[in-house]
Order: C-alpha cells, then sequence, then structure tokens
C-alpha cells in the first residue's frame, strides 16, 4: 500500500487548474488537511491525509465504500475534529469556522420525514437563514432566492412541495439553496444516488457551469465513469490517498486497482 | 395603592409573577361573561370554564407549533415520553405538599422535572448519536414508575386527585394553573417565533443546517425543553395519557392537505384549535372526559384531511411544468 509523499503531492497540485491560473502566487486555499488522522475508534478510519484544495478548482473525491469518503467530508466541514494533523476552512480551524454562508452542502436526502410539507421556495431560502439569523428575509434576500431558482432552472418549480420532485430535481433545488447562501464552495456527497441517468447529465452540466463561474467544487462520489467525465482533479482514497492528481493521469494510474483492491477501469467517456 | 402593593409582597415571588395574568384572566372571564350574555351558551356562565376554554385555545396554538419541527424529526413519541415524565413531576410537587406542606403547584414541579427529563433524553442521543426507542422507553418508565412510587408512599389521600392528572379535567383548571400556563405559553410561541429559521433548518437538514453555522446540539435541546413545557402546560386539559396527541394528530392532518411549511403550521393550528373547541363542547354537554373528547375529535377531523388530501392530489392532476434550462449568468 503506497501513499502520495508530500513531494508527489505538492506535483499533482501543480498540474492543477488552480496552480496553472495563479502565476508565481499559490492562492490561498479553501480547504487545507495536513497529516490528517480520524478514527471513531481506536482504529483509523483516515490516516496520513493531506489535501490542498484551492479556490476555482473542481476536485472529486473517489473511493470504495468504507473507505472513509463521508469522514473525510466531516472533517474537511468540520463536523469532525482530527485525532491528529490540522483541517482548516478559509484558513480558519475547520471546526471553529462560523462563516457557514460560503460553504453550501448537498447530501443525497434531507433528514426530514418524507411527507415534511416544504415547497421548494421554502428550501432555497434556507440559505439565507445565516445571512439573517433570528430576523426576516428582506426583499434583497428573496430576489437572491429567485435568482438562485432561476440558476438552477428551477423557477417554475418553486411553489411544488420537495416530495413531488424527482431526484434530480431535488438535487437542483438543494443547490439552489447553497446558491441562495451565495456560496464559495460547493461540497456534494453522493448527489446522484437514485438520479435517473439523464438528470444525471443535466447535473453535472450545471456543476460544469457553476465552476466556470468560479464556485469551487467538491464531489464526493461513487460513479467513477461520471467523476472522471467531468472533474479535473481526483482523490481516491481508501483510508490512506492513493492518487491525487488531474483526472487524465488518474485514469492512466493503476491507483484504481490498488485502492479498490481489484483491476478496477473507469467506465467514462475519456 | 398601598394595600395592594403589601397584598402582592405578602403573596410571595410566584404570585407576584403571575399578578399580571391573573389580571388577563379577569380581563377574559369578563369577555367570556358577555359572549353568555350573547349567545346565551350554558357553559359559559361557569368561571372554571373561561379558564378551561382559554387553556385550550393556548394548548391549539402551542401544542402543533412545536408538534410539527417533532413530527417531521420522526420524533412524535417523544412527547409521550415527557407527559410520563411530567406525571412524576406532578407527583414529586404532591408529595413535598404532603409531607413539608410547601404549598407549590405541582404543576410547577412538572415543569421542572419535564425539562430536567428532557434534557436527560437529549444528553442520551448526543452520547449515543442518535435519538432512539430505548432512550425515550428508559425515560418514559422511569418517570411514570417514580410518579407512582411517590403516590404509594404518600397514600393519605394523595391518590385521590390523581386521577385529574392522568385524564386531565375542565373544572380543576385552578386560576394560578392558568396563569402559569399563560407564562409557559408566552415563552414558548416567543421561542419558536425568534428561533423559527434555525429550527426549520435543523428539522429539514440537520447536516446542512450543521454545515451553515447553525450549533444543531443547541437547538435540539431548545426543541426539547419546548416539547417538555408544552407537555406540561396541555396535562391540565389533556391528562398525562393523552396529551402527545396533541402534539402529533394535528399535524399529521395538516401535512395530508398543506402545500408548504407555512401552511402547514397555520393549518395545524386551525385544526387543533377546532378540535380543542368541539372537544371542549362536546365533553361538557356529553359529560365524558375533555381529554378523552378532544383526542377522537382531532383523529375525526385526521380521517377527514387523509381524505381531503387524497381527492386534492386526485384533483390536481396538473401537467409537470418543464424543467427550466440552467442559467448559468445568474450564478
Amino acid at each position: 500500500m503506497s501513499v502520495l509523499t508530500d513531494e508527489e503531492h505538492d506535483d499533482a497540485e501543480l498540474d492543477s487548474k488552480s496552480s496553472e491560473d495563479a502565476d508565481s502566487t499559490p492562492a490561498d486555499p479553501l480547504v487545507e488537511l495536513s497529516d490528517v488522522e480520524f478514527g471513531y475508534t481506536a482504529a483509523p478510519v483516515v490516516e496520513d491525509i493531506s489535501i490542498r484544495i484551492t479556490p476555482g478548482e473542481y476536485v472529486a473525491i473517489v473511493g470504495p465504500n468504507g473507505s472513509g469518503k463521508s469522514t473525510l467530508m466531516k472533517l474537511i466541514l468540520g463536523l469532525l475534529r482530527p485525532d491528529e494533523g490540522s483541517a482548516t476552512l478559509f484558513g480558519e480551524p475547520s471546526h471553529s469556522f462560523d462563516d457557514g454562508a460560503r460553504i453550501g452542502y448537498v447530501a443525497q436526502h434531507a433528514s426530514a420525514s418524507k411527507e415534511m410539507p416544504i415547497t421548494v421556495r421554502e428550501v432555497v431560502k434556507m440559505g439565507r437563514f445565516p445571512h439573517v439569523g433570528f430576523g426576516i428575509l428582506s426583499a434583497e434576500d428573496h430576489e437572491i432566492v429567485d435568482e438562485a431558482l432561476a440558476t438552477v432552472g428551477m423557477s417554475d418549480f418553486a411553489n411544488r412541495r420537495v416530495t413531488q420532485l424527482s431526484g434530480g430535481q431535488r438535487q437542483r433545488a438543494f443547490i439552489a439553496r447553497a446558491l441562495a447562501g451565495e456560496a464559495d464552495l460547493l461540497v456534494l456527497d453522493e448527489p446522484t444516488v437514485g438520479v435517473d441517468a439523464e438528470s444525471v447529465d443535466a447535473f453535472y452540466d450545471l456543476l460544469e457551469s457553476l465552476n466556470d463561474e468560479g464556485i469551487t467544487i467538491l464531489l464526493i462520489e461513487h460513479d467513477l465513469g461520471a467523476v472522471t467525465d467531468h472533474a479535473e482533479r481526483i482523490i481516491c482514497l481508501n483510508r490512506e490517498v492513493y492518487f491525487d492528481g488531474p483526472t487524465d493521469d488518474f485514469v492512466e494510474s493503476d491507483a484504481l486497482a490498488r485502492a479498490f483492491g481489484t483491476a478496477a477501469t473507469v467506465m467514462g467517456d475519456i | 395603592m398601598h394595600v395592594e402593593l403589601f397584598a402582592l409582597l405578602q403573596a410571595g415571588p410566584l404570585d407576584a409573577v403571575l399578578a399580571p395574568f391573573y389580571w388577563l384572566l379577569s380581563l377574559w372571564s369578563k369577555a367570556m361573561f358577555g359572549l353568555y350574555d350573547a349567545t346565551g351558551l350554558e357553559f359559559l356562565q361557569y368561571q372554571f370554564m373561561h379558564r378551561a376554554i382559554l387553556v385550550g385555545l393556548c394548548i391549539g396554538v402551542m401544542a402543533p407549533l412545536i408538534g410539527t419541527f417533532l413530527v417531521h424529526r420522526q420524533l412524535a413519541l417523544i412527547g409521550d415520553a415527557l407527559a410520563h415524565t411530567a406525571f412524576a413531576g406532578v407527583a414529586v410537587g404532591l408529595f413535598l405538599n404532603g409531607v413539608f406542606s410547601l404549598g407549590v403547584s405541582p404543576y410547577l414541579t412538572a415543569v421542572v422535572v419535564a425539562v430536567i427529563a428532557a434534557l436527560l433524553i437529549e444528553l442520551i442521543s448526543e452520547a449515543t448519536d442518535a435519538y432512539n426507542d430505548v432512550s425515550m422507553a428508559i425515560v418514559l418508565s422511569t418517570g411514570f414508575a417514580l410518579g407512582t412510587v411517590l403516590i404509594s408512599l404518600n397514600a393519605g389521600g394523595l391518590a385521590v386527585g390523581i386521577n385529574q392528572y392522568l385524564f386531565g379535567n375542565l373544572s380543576t383548571v385552578s386560576a394560578e394553573n392558568a396563569a402559569i400556563l399563560l407564562v409557559l405559553f408566552g415563552i414558548i410561541v416567543a421561542t419558536i417565533a425568534l428561533t423559527r429559521n434555525q429550527l426549520l433548518y435543523v428539522t429539514f437538514d440537520e447536516t446542512a443546517a450543521a454545515v451553515s453555522g447553525i450549533s444543531v446540539t443547541w437547538y435540539n435541546r431548545v426543541m426539547v425543553m419546548l416539547t417538555a413545557l408544552v407537555v406540561v402546560g396541555a396535562m391540565q386539559i389533556m391528562g398525562v395519557i393523552l396529551v402527545a396527541a396533541m402534539l402529533v394528530v394535528p399535524v399529521a392532518g395538516a401535512a395530508q392537505v398543506s402545500k408548504s411549511f407555512t401552511q402547514s403550521l397555520l393549518v395545524s393550528v386551525v385544526l387543533a384549535e377546532l378540535a380543542v373547541l368541539l372537544g371542549i363542547g362536546l365533553s361538557y354537554y356529553g359529560g365524558a372526559t375533555a381529554g378523552g373528547v378532544i383526542v377522537l375529535v382531532a383523529v375525526a377531523i385526521y380521517t377527514v384531511s387523509v381524505i381531503a388530501g387524497k381527492l386534492q392530489e386526485r384533483a390536481s392532476d396538473d401537467s409537470v411544468p418543464e424543467l427550466g434550462s440552467i442559467d448559468s449568468s445568474d450564478a
């Protein structure tokens, strides 16, 4: 089992789009994990994790089931604190980072009961809650909500119950919530589970257009074909980082087989 | 003026706090007498019914308000667990009054014990990383067991009055208890109004709420403590055994016919008020226990809501709008 050395990690970063754009001065990272180790019990779920994500990147974290992807996401978002090493968000320790509006989070499903009567607009309005706190939404907040709905093509669905939406439409609504919050970083945890193939393509097109507008995308995904078609940088994880670099290099490398412990191949368009 | 001030000071801190609410009660009673003069409805001539109606109206607002958040987090049974611990609180109050002649309202001790139990449930859920049936069952059983033990230890007449706490009673809503309920009502409604954004976000998507900077742990605690207060407040009329129904049934009915979360809050309050007022009226004329009648009416309304919801679904067989194109220039 091999992990990237610090040198290899830095080389991979040099190849990434953000580093190319940054001329001689590298941009401040949005996410930085240094030698992170974490375990729910004595056995670590992830270890020796060093990741640096800079503004404008489109990064996918892939790995087999139980590889620690979701744990890594929680460490990045500050929902868990590393046992060893450090994790920062926008330059602040992740666990104490308090400008939550800068991060949009999209999960497979919301935690509420499926019968909860809530409209798409009400969900998108939640993106403004970190801005208004205990107050009420202003006319400007409502305008931002309308713009976010238009951006994801869901204006006509604004007053529909979320329960009446297809999987792809629901994920668009969650992205609109992140846009309404004016997030700089969009974190998506396996967002296309249960979404039909046609909607998945439209969903990734949406992510790409948002990335073109400057929003940093961090995608945790099981669908290797989809991420290699769209993401610019892949981090392949199985407790440790097996690969961190441009997507083209990942497809040609043996990291996938090593991380998944099988002769896996990517079934994408590449 | 001096006499009034002296009487206020003599009455103790609780009466001093409740004084404005006694004044509100007297105003309410005057209004009810006015309504009696206008309508001739027999039950409006009794002051205990005035208090019962006011308490019922307050329950009809606060129970579905907090119940909406509980039901959609699939925590419908937490009200039942807290009601049983509130019963232990009543028993503690009765015990203290019986042994030490303290003269404390059992509803106040119920508030204290139920809030402690609420925090206990929350701490267990935090420690085990999930709300679970086992922790609620343990708290529920412990509360009821403690209540029955304390009552049996002090059997010199205490057991006689316990039925009113188990099943609720319109005629035993004292002015003091009604005033306490008005205080609870103010605290509950004000807290929900203030924290509605956070409670909604935590209810709908706990992880996204945490990522956005909302302290999920803190708001979960707020939610269970408010539930404890609602349960104690509603216990006077509903009784321990049926109090949880007011947190759940109107909310479940509203979810069937509402198109949005805001609408479901309003509809659940309307359905709850309908159940309370019809229930109180029917129980008075039928000579039945109010709590039971209110719940039966609420369940009947829920049944109608389910049917109305299905009909609404069938009627709104509208065309699905086209998914709009992605407009990245707005991003």
